[in-house]
Parts: C-alpha cells; structure tokens; sequence
C-alpha cells in the first residue's frame, strides 16, 4: 500500500494509517533545504519534501521498480547501491542526508552513517527498535525472531541484516562522534514517547525511532 | 543471399541524391559562415538537413532537440523519404507520446558527417563541385553540436527545453550540457557514455578495416567511379549488429534454428536464421548508408571523451550546471553499459546536477532504446512532464 500524504499533520496522518515517522522525518528537516533521502523507495518522503517543505530533494535507491516508478512521478531518483555509491558525493553537497528504515538494510550501517555526515550537515536517521518490549517478549518467551508490522519479514527471507536497538544506536552516534540534536520515539499506535523519559523507556515503548544527528 | 559488388544501385542513386537535395527541410549557411572544426579547419558551405514536429509556443521555450545515432537520421518520427519505414522514434515522439508532438517543438538535424542532407562526404564540395569523400575533415561528436546549435540560432530557439538521445545521440546531449548549459534546461542521455571504450573502438576500427579493404572503396573516391563498397559495409554492419543485440536476445530470436531448411547444407549458405538475419541487415543497410559517412560517424564516437575536454574530470563538465538530467540504461547493453551510464550519474552527482538515473531491465541489449520498453517511456513522460511544471510550461492535455 503506498500512502501519499501531503500533510505534515501526524494525526490526520495516524488516522489515515499513514506512515506518521515520514512525518516526523520531514519535521526536522528546515523548509527550503537540499535534501537526499538513501533509500527512497518508490519516492513517497521526497514527495512530501518537496510539497510541504519546499525542498530539492533527491533520492538514491536499490529497487529498479523504486526507482522506475519514483522517475515517472517526475522525482530526481537515481539507482544505485548506497553501501558503494554514497563514496561518489562530495562532501557539504546537501544539507540534509536522511536514511528513513534502511539503516538496517545496509551491510556497512557505521560506513553508511559516516557517509551521510560528510556528505550532508545533518543526517536523520529513522529505524525500527528492536529493543520494543514486543520483539522482547518474541524472543524472550517464544524464542522466535520477531516479525511484526514493521519488520514483516520472517528471518530466512528479511533484507534487514543490521538490527538494533534504540540504545545501540545512540552508542554507535556516540562512537561516530556525532552531534545528537533530536530523538523521537514512535509507539506501536504511532503516537510520540513522551520526550521526559529515559532512555530505557524509549528503548522499551518506542517501535520506531527518529534521530536528527549533526556532525560536531 | 551475396551482397552485389559494383555498380551503383537505382537505390544508391536515390540515397545520394538525399546528400545534397533531401527530402527535409535544410538550412544552408553562406561561405561567409563556417564552422570552425575541432580538427582546426573551417567547414565552408555547410548545409543542415532537418525536421520539425509540432509548434514552438509563443516564447519559443517548448523546443526538444533530438539527437540520432550512429545510423540514425532526422526523420525521428516520419515516413523515412529513402526506406520507406516509420521514424526511428515514433516509439517515443509524436502525438500524446512521452515526447509529445502536441506539446513540444521538436527538431532533429542530420548529424554533420552524415549523408542525409547535412554536410558529410557524399554531400558535393563546394569548393570542388564534386562529392568531398575523403577530403572532408574528420568531425567530433563536438562540432556537430555545434553545427546544432548553428541551427537552432537559425530557427530562433534560444534555449531548449530538452535535448534527448541514445546512444551517439547521448554523447550529443552530454556535449550539448557541457557545451551550452545554459541553452539546455533538461537533458535525457539515454543507453550512453561519457567517452567511447577502447571495446568500442575496436569493434567500429572493424567495421572501418571491412569498408576499406572492399576494393570498390577505390579510396573514398568510390562515387566519382559510380561505385559503392556495398560488400564492406554490409559486413561493417553485420558486425555492428551484433553489438547491439544481447546473447540473451539473439538466442530468444534465433536459437540455433536453421533458415528455410531441415539439415545444415554442409557449406557456407545462410544456414542458420541468425545469418540470415545478418545478412538481410548488411544488404538493407548498405542501400540507405553511405560508407565514408559510416568512417567519418564512427570516428567522431571514437574521439569522444568529454572528461578529457575538463582536466580529466567529467564532472568539471557539468560544474555549477543547472540542467536536470534522466539518464538511463539497459541491464542487457554491453556496448553502452550500466557502468558507463553510472560513471556519469557520479560526476553529475559529484558537480551537484540534478539527475534521476533507472537501470531498465531488458535482454534487448543496446537496441532496446529504439524498442518498445514501456519503462522507459514512463521514465521520459514523468521526467519531461516535472521539468515542465518546473520551467511553468502548461500540462499534457488530458486523454
């Protein structure tokens, strides 16, 4: 199901089914800027970039059909590999590098981090936690892998190679030596964790989360 | 099947008339305004075979230059005037297709070097009143651009909307970015390469030898003797040919099935289909295609390298550029391939262009962008339709 929301009202999103960290993604990102969203899929964040914040926003995706289907919707999508192609840009090129639920697809997720921060002033960073109490209890009590909403897949078959929790994420901002400007946590109904609790809460109620990073 | 040898055919004779009388319209510019080549010399009495489809809208801003390739000519979307078939394009070009006719102004010129009505050695020589066969100067992938944009000055279409083209025609687009950014708003470089391979060299350095070594060559001067080296060429383009199919296509379209027959003829016959193919595309080709134009095309791809023109650095082509590129690409074309194609999304990338790039999936090898892709239409109606809202042109008309 492709959602094609041109709104930047969480609710109205949330309501809809839409997918509200799109929303949260587009937040932080300042209207007007040079934006490039890693892994674009079919072109629905740089669509709301560009109609509710004004942006230049330009995509690189795998996908041949992401690709193909973004193009003909009159999107800048280029097709490529972002563990190899992110070396090409030069550095300072954008302002914003996002990486929204494909953090956990690339092979190299500290390289790809690195990469986003040379080649932008801020990267969000948005990706399911596998800390949530659900994916917790999946293997905790059932000794399964978890599959849920947002990570569909069953493990044989799951692109998602590079897992983490929100904790592990902030370690690797911490061993990068990024700047951390802004973190939200989705829950499970898509509604923001309270912005007061600590880590391990977020850790344990947030399903997703958004990070808005800046090189130091 | 044996390829005639010898005399001009009833067909030579009406193809070459094309050379200085086409069948399209033509420009002709005065001796007083020659285009200085790349080779250092000045082409004198240069004339510009072209064709046009649909109206240039009131400011003139509507206009999409469609550049051919190697072979191809200015007839993108017409009855070709000396085959007899549709447009090389009408796949992409006409009425409500992704380079709609109803919207756009657009124009494709004979490349120069060519022998359909732009100056290329069939055309006469004015200097002489005879054919220039060799004594015409070697051409780049350059001066024909420019010899387009001499054109353009001509029709008044101070800036393009789009430059489109595959294959040769991509490198003119890639020229035409570097060359004129500031006349091109959109560029759609399709199934190209920023400089010609040594791969590719090779094989046209084939084609050339298998020109030149048919006696009826006479040296380049093969049509002050009514002569035509049709057995070279034919061979030229059997070779080409297969550069521009896949292993993949060639075995979907052919097999090893054998040609009218049930068991190989123990002999040199056109037994299987595939030679029989070939050979029909040499002695087709050799009716509409003049051979020192083949040596002179060939060799204009050959001495492309645009990067080389830039420090070295391709992107330096594109610096501070701000034309919006789509490149695209085919899985199966290994003569233009994938990389070629991704090495320029990098230096656009890397100059800070706007550019889409989509690798399209096809086992139809390098002529897939002649073919019917659907893909790739869609890829050009949505880039040309948001480079249009972009530059406030008004939307397709509904269908």
């Amino acid at each position: 199901m492709v959602h094609r929301d041109r709104t930047l009202d969480e609710s109205a999103v949330r309501s809809q089914g839409g997918r509200v960290d799109l929303v949260v993604v587009a937040e932080m990102v300042a209207p007007g800027s040079r934006v490039l969203d890693v892994g674009s899929g079919d072109g629905d964040l740089l669509d709301l970039l560009a109609t509710t914040r004004g942006c230049d926003a330009r995509g690189i995706e795998l996908s041949r059909e992401g690709v193909n289907a973004g193009v003909a919707r009159g999107l800048a999508i280029v097709q490529g590999d972002a563990d190899v192609d992110l070396a090409h840009y030069p550095d300072d090129s954008f302002d914003y590098v996002i990486l929204s639920q494909t953090l956990q697809a690339t092979r190299r997720p500290r390289w790809v981090l690195e990469q986003m921060l040379r080649i932008g002033r801020h990267a969000v960073v948005s990706f399911p936690n596998f800390g949530h109490w659900r994916s917790r209890i999946d293997l905790l009590i059932d000794g399964r892998m978890p599959v849920t909403d947002n990570m569909p897949y069953a493990w044989y078959e799951t692109p998602n190679i590079h897992f983490c929790t929100i904790r592990d994420f902030v370690a690797l901002v911490e061993t990068v030596d990024a700047r951390m400007e802004r973190a939200v946590a989705l829950d499970s109904s898509g509604h923001r964790v309270r912005v007061n609790m600590p880590w391990w809460v977020w850790n344990l109620l947030g399903e997703q989360a958004v990070f808005l990073l800046s090189r130091k | 099947m044996q390829i005639e040898a010898g005399r001009l055919t009833a067909d030579d004779v009406k193809a070459r008339r094309e050379a200085d009388e086409p069948h399209s319209p033509v420009v002709r510019f005065g001796l007083d305004k020659p285009l200085r080549l790349d080779a250092g010399v000045d082409l004198r009495g240069l004339q510009i075979a072209y064709q046009t489809y649909g109206e240039p809208n009131a400011d003139r801003t509507n206009a999409i230059l469609v550049c051919h390739a190697l072979t191809g000519d200015q007839h993108v979307a017409n009855v070709n005037p000396v085959t007899g078939k549709p447009g090389w394009w009408e796949t992409l070009v006409g009425p409500g297709k992704p380079v709609d006719t109803e919207r756009f102004f657009v124009i494709c010129a004979n490349v120069l070097g060519g022998c359909m009505g732009t100056t290329g050695p069939s055309s006469t020589n004015p200097a002489t009143g005879h054919p220039y066969g060799l004594e015409m100067p070697v051409v780049t992938i350059r001066d024909m651009v420019n010899a387009q944009a001499m054109l353009l000055d001509h029709l008044g279409i101070e800036r393009l909307f789009c430059v489109a083209g595959g294959s040769m025609g991509g490198m003119q687009v890639l020229q035409w970015a570097a060359s004129y950014p500031e006349r091109v708003f959109c560029a759609l470089p399709i199934a190209t390469a920023a400089r010609h391979s040594a791969q590719n060299i090779a094989f046209h350095e084939v084609g050339r030898q298998a020109v030149m070594a048919d006696p009826d060559w006479c040296g380049g001067a093969y049509l002050a003797q009514g002569l035509a080296p049709h057995r070279g060429l034919a061979v030229a383009r059997m070779a080409a040919h297969i550069t521009y199919m896949s292993d993949q296509g060639l075995h979907r379209k052919f097999g090893r099935r054998l040609q009218d027959r049930v068991l190989p003829t123990f002999g040199f016959d056109a037994d299987f289909q595939v030679e029989s193919y070939l050979r029909h595309q040499g002695e087709s080709f050799v009716q509409r295609f003049d051979a020192n134009s083949y040596l002179y095309v060939t060799r204009a791809m050959d001495y492309f390298d645009l990067a080389a023109d830039y420090d070295g650095v391709l992107a330096n082509a594109f610096r501070a550029s701000k034309t919006r590129f789509c490149v695209a690409s085919f899985t199966s074309d290994w003569l233009f391939t994938s990389a070629d194609s991704r090495a320029i999304v990098h230096a656009l990338n890397a100059s800070g262009a706007s550019v889409s790039y989509a690798e399209i999936e096809s086992d139809k090898g390098h002529d897939a962008f002649l073919l019917e892709e659907p893909v790739l239409f869609d890829i050009a109606r949505g880039f040309l339709d948001s480079a249009a809202r972009a530059l406030g042109l008004p939307p397709a008309r509904p269908r």
